[in-house]
């Protein structure tokens, strides 16, 4: 049972990783053009806001399992094939960057107008602004976002076996499901647990460290 | 230094500002008073650039403020520092690294931000907090702080956007002494925004009166509480309570003549009896003013007048 179970464990842990760090550049990058743009921004623009969260919105609303099948034609131009565990890693994140946008949205967003007040009145430039002050405001918010993002996406990939993508969401429909084998779906699902306890320890703990 | 000339600002349709027209001089502490609403931070903020304004003109050593463009306005910001009502600070750097930030920000070497804090931080009392993050700090030192940030780039102007508004009345005064040191020891022009009279009478040598954007008193601040007109004495909420019967006549004390007993020496030297009904005395700039109403007969008013007059005493008849 190890063999079936330390693959698909490595699996997961990759697709998860590298999905959650292309989703957080993703998303990050998302989330700054939102705030620059948003009313009251440092660079207002109705029109660039209106249509990014349409975007958002719009990506939001696909059930993962549709997005996947919706994304295929990209995938296979990313990556030259659309199944397989890297395939896996595009739906993943184009998934996950719409939610990672939001998420640090919101975290930037909570930055004290006044403390942006203050440093504009010491002439800082807008780029300034939003990395030497609400970036490091919001950092404690940012890594609950993170965090938050890497456990969604663990559970996102459960169903990255639907694209030969593999992992422990996939052993545990194929074996402790469709072949009633109890044991291997409960084994699954204690490495999932146990995962998930993993990541959001870690998560706590940076948020602790963060949070002067 | 700073000259408004005709100033308009529209939320809108609404006015917010209606033709202001100020010369703040340099070195002077200028007071900008109004209740909630009255215009008088918009007002503070047209002079860095925070905010725009509709119509006229705000001119700060010479500049045009509606003329820079982003750049300009940025880089033009470094000569005035501004210090807010909740204090404005990084909560996630230290009393260091947030009174260093707008030096870090303009490029400047790291042993001259070391020095220029650490001499700033002395300046203010705060030397032994470097590595304290702002949530350890009283509310007084979170605004030291802020006074400390607002002053690393050697600004000519700093303006206090109701600073002292969030603070108890001890500390209030202790950040009022030093903004006086700061405007004396560094000459620094400073302009402050307050809804505190509190405030007003305890640094500023003019104030600004403000009401729905419309200037309704502009004078030095002894001239305008020792003889508020109307609009002052409604601004303030004061009333005088005296008795309907006989004549109350209101003397004013200017700064210099508080100590000069005259109204036991007009008592005495009348040889009448007087009631002492209504006073205030209060000290502004260091300086106390003030008034007081005295009560007389029908019968001694010319007496007790023709007295006043002679002694050039200020009074008022009631």
């Amino acid at each position: 049972m190890t063999q079936i179970l330390l693959p698909a464990l490595g699996e997961t842990i990759y697709m998860s990783l590298v999905s959650t760090i292309l989703a957080v550049i993703i998303g990050f990058a998302l989330a700054i053009v939102l705030i620059l743009t948003s009313k009251n921004g440092l660079r207002e623009n109705k029109t660039v806001y209106f249509i990014l969260d349409l975007i958002i919105n719009t990506l939001r609303s696909f059930p993962f399992i549709i997005l996947m099948i919706v994304l295929f034609p990209l995938t296979k131009i990313l990556i030259g094939q659309s199944i397989g565990t890297t395939a896996a890693i595009i739906p993943l994140t184009i998934g996950a960057a719409p939610f990672v946008a939001r998420l640090i949205e919101s975290a930037l967003k909570e930055v004290d107008s006044g403390v942006i007040q203050a440093a504009k009145s010491f002439g800082a430039s807008d780029f300034q602004i939003i990395f030497k002050v609400m970036f490091v405001e919001a950092l404690p918010s940012i890594i609950s976002a993170i965090t938050l993002t890497l456990i969604t996406i663990i559970g996102f990939s459960a169903m990255a076996g639907a694209v030969g993508g593999g992992g422990l969401g996939d052993v545990a429909i194929k074996y402790g499901y469709y072949r009633f084998q109890t044991d291997t779906m409960i084994y699954t699902v204690i490495i999932l647990i146990a995962l998930v306890q993993i990541v959001q320890s870690l998560g706590d703990y940076f948020y602790k460290i963060s949070k002067k | 230094m700073i000259k408004i000339r005709n100033l308009k600002k529209y939320y809108g349709t609404t006015l917010v500002l209606n033709d202001v027209n100020i010369d703040i001089n340099e070195g002077e502490i200028f007071a900008i008073v109004g209740h909630s609403g009255a215009g008088k931070s918009t007002l503070m903020r047209c002079m860095n650039g925070l905010e725009s304004y509709s119509d006229g003109s705000l001119e700060i050593n010479n500049k045009e403020i509606k003329s820079l463009n982003k750049e300009e306005l940025r880089t033009f910001r470094k000569k005035i520092g501004m210090i807010f009502q909740h204090f404005s600070l990084v909560q996630r750097k230290t009393v260091f690294e947030n009174v260093a930030l707008p030096m870090q920000l303009w490029g400047y070497k790291k042993d001259e931000i070391s020095k220029k804090v650490n001499e700033l931080l002395g300046l203010v009392g705060l030397e032994t907090k470097l590595k304290a993050y702002p949530n350890e700090l009283s509310g007084g030192q979170k605004q030291r702080v802020a006074i400390a940030r607002a002053l690393t780039l050697d600004p000519d102007i700093l303006l206090s956007d109701e600073a002292t508004s969030a603070l108890d009345p001890n500390t209030t005064t202790s950040i009022l002494n030093l903004l006086k040191t700061i405007n004396k020891k560094l000459n620094i022009t400073i302009v402050l925004v307050t809804h505190e009279m509190e405030v007003v009478k305890q640094v500023a040598q003019r104030a600004l009166l403000l009401e729905h954007g419309n200037i309704i008193g502009l004078n030095e601040t002894e001239e305008l509480f020792l003889k508020p007109d109307e609009k002052m004495k409604k601004f303030l909420g004061e009333t005088e309570v005296v008795p309907e019967e006989g004549i109350n006549i209101k003397i004013y004390f200017p700064k210099d003549n508080v100590s000069q007993s005259f109204i036991t020496k007009m008592a005495r030297e009348l040889e009448i009896d007087f009631g002492i009904v209504w006073g205030k005395l209060e000290e502004i700039n260091t300086h106390i003013v003030g008034h007081i109403v005295i009560n007389i007969k029908e019968t001694q008013k010319e007496l007790v007048l023709s007295y006043i007059q002679q002694h050039d005493i200020i009074s008022e008849v009631l």
